[in-house]
């Protein structure tokens, strides 16, 4: 793809990379294989071992409900990694399709992408997903619409920054006076040329947006019960606090790891590729 | 200078015009006829029609944005359907809460995380320096409502020095502006210390050296004191990050104020008070911004020239 795998082995070869890489990997393999691996069903309730002590025979221990916890936490990173990828996925899209239009056509159509884009980027990314949280109302497809357009601006902005930095190379003229049309100098030139740093941009959000995530479903206006998800798990642990309090933190837990881990390999992505400047420029 | 402010304030109008009208849309959008919820059952046709007369919605849609948006200007928010008062009055009672809350977490993370950045450009590359840089990507990257609630495990539950939740004493302060100040001396750390290794390396400051100036008051007076402006300006760009955080906090620690009241009526529908609460915390950002943007044309002329 468009990562080159000579900077994919530069990565895997510094231990913080190669660290990052391998728990990615156990947290993306767990959420693939959770039926495979859950001891218990996920929404199994149990009410005579309601709020169990983590042990034998419930790892992580057990929620109000007698629920395992340890399996809900596996599944629930199903609902964090799918919203997570997907929701930056349309995000990084629309943003690279609208940056692109923007920061080649120039125009009136420019001033209005980079009010707007100013606009929403001194609005915290919270405050604009619960917005249109109050229009979608509350649930699993609304958080993923939400997260993407909370996000949409960051993207805009790094496309249109590349795209506005390429237009201006001798090779990108040569193309064009040689006759080309808008779309294949797009989409031929610059789109591939300025895809690594939003790509890797999109990796270090889909760490924000997992929080993003886990924010709204705390705030019971994301995942709806039964489907498990992290931050939904964490606002029914708070009444539990002083009798339970491994609901909250082993969920918690299991975000950090999932966001430290991803930040801490889009950082070593971002030497091995050489990038860190371009990435400044958005 | 007052040229500046001038234009400065005038940009503040469509600003605020844009963002006003997609909170008006809100209610436009939600799915379902706002008029049902409010009509009794059995109620008929011409009660109907005579309720949507009443609330102005059988007009054209920018002449009920101009009514909304006149009977706004005037105070008037609406009536809120649960809690059933004024919306206005609801925000009165809980705007002071989120106000204090916010300026508290902003004035520590700004003079903690200068301190630490300072600290940590002082001994770059030493022990003190790579703790504080592993700490910092602590707190940017945890989650700060599960930063929330660890402390609330820690110190409330386990220590009991503080408060669980509410807001009835100033000690149930501590832990929610600690909770969002740690995002923010994360940030504001940071950008200090990049700052001020990079002006460590200006040839005034091998000057100062080469002068006999003592070391500490080359890096308090002259170094610091250039860093100062990337900081402002990041504080300037991120102060809605603040209010994000208070937001998110108030409700974890269940005080009252604008978050809370706004994350409780969206889980209630209660339009009105989302709306009123989402317009509040849309200005307190745009009069954030706007601060921030004073404070860095005070700090450096150059940037009263932009707007020209």
């Amino acid at each position: 793809m468009t990562v080159p795998s000579s900077a994919l082995g530069r990565l895997l070869r510094t231990p913080r990379g190669l660290g990052a890489a391998i728990v990615l990997a156990i947290i993306v393999l767990a959420a693939i294989l959770a039926p495979v691996i859950a001891p218990y069903d996920y929404a199994a309730q149990n009410l005579r071992n309601a709020n169990m002590d983590p042990g034998a025979l419930h790892w992580l221990g057990t929620d109000e409900f007698g629920r395992d916890l340890f399996s809900r936490i596996i599944y629930g990173a199903r609902t964090s990694l799918v919203i997570g990828v997907t929701s930056i996925s349309i995000s990084m899209v629309c943003g690279m399709a609208l940056g692109a239009t923007a920061g080649y056509f120039g125009g009136a159509f420019d001033r209005v992408v980079t009010m707007v884009v100013d606009l929403s980027w001194s609005f915290p990314e919270i405050l604009l997903a619960l917005i249109l949280i109050a229009i979608l109302g509350p649930g699993l497809a609304s958080t993923m619409i939400a997260i993407s357009i909370a996000y949409l601006a960051q993207f805009t902005r790094l496309t249109r920054a590349q795209v506005m930095a390429l237009k201006s190379e001798t090779y990108v003229e040569a193309t064009i006076s040689l006759g080309a049309g808008s779309g294949h100098v797009l989409f031929r030139h610059l789109l591939p040329n300025a895809v690594t740093p939003v790509i890797v941009a999109g990796m270090l959000a889909t760490g924000d947006a997992i929080i993003l995530e886990a924010t709204l479903g705390f705030f019971g206006l994301g995942a709806q019960p039964p489907t498990p998800s992290w931050g939904a798990m964490m606002s029914s642990g708070t009444a539990q606090i002083f009798i339970a309090p491994w609901i909250i933190i082993f969920p918690g837990l299991a975000i950090a790891i999932t966001v430290i881990a991803i930040n801490l390999f889009g950082d070593a992505l971002i030497d091995a590729l050489d990038i860190r400047q371009r990435l400044r420029e958005g | 200078m007052a040229l500046f402010l001038i234009r400065r304030l005038l940009l503040l109008i469509p600003v605020f015009l844009a963002v006003s009208l997609v909170i008006f849309m809100i209610v436009r959008f939600v799915p379902g006829d706002p008029i049902d919820n409010l009509l009794q059952i059995g109620s008929t046709e011409e009660q109907k029609t005579a309720m949507i007369a009443a609330y102005g919605l059988d007009r054209a849609l920018p002449v009920q944005y101009a009514i909304w948006l006149g009977k706004m200007l005037q105070g008037d928010l609406g009536e809120a359907i649960i809690l059933r008062q004024p919306v206005s009055t609801l925000i009165a009672q809980n705007l002071p809460h989120s106000l204090i809350l916010g300026s508290l977490a902003l004035a520590f993370s700004t003079l903690v995380g200068i301190a630490t950045g300072a600290l940590a450009a002082s001994f770059k590359d030493g022990w003190l320096d790579r703790l504080v840089m592993t700490l910092i990507l602590l707190g940017s990257t945890l989650p700060s409502f599960w930063l929330g609630l660890l402390m609330i495990l820690l110190f409330a539950v386990q220590l009991g020095w503080f408060p669980v939740s509410g807001a009835r004493s100033w000690s149930a302060l501590v832990l929610p502006v600690l909770t969002i100040g740690i995002g923010g001396v994360a940030l504001v750390a940071r950008v200090t210390r990049a700052a001020m290794i990079e002006i460590a390396r200006k040839d005034f400051v091998t000057m100062l050296h080469a002068k006999g100036l003592p070391p500490l008051q080359i890096q308090l007076g002259h170094v610091l004191r250039h860093a100062l402006l990337p900081v402002v300006t990041i504080l300037s760009l991120r102060i809605g990050w603040v209010l994000g955080g208070a937001v998110t906090i108030e409700y974890v620690f269940a005080r009252p104020g604008l978050g809370s009241l706004l994350i409780t009526s969206l889980n209630q529908r209660d339009y009105p008070v989302v709306q009123g609460c989402l317009l509040m915390l849309a200005i307190a950002v745009i009069l954030g911004t706007l601060i921030g943007d004073i404070v860095q044309a005070a700090m450096d002329p150059r940037l009263r020239e932009t707007l020209r």
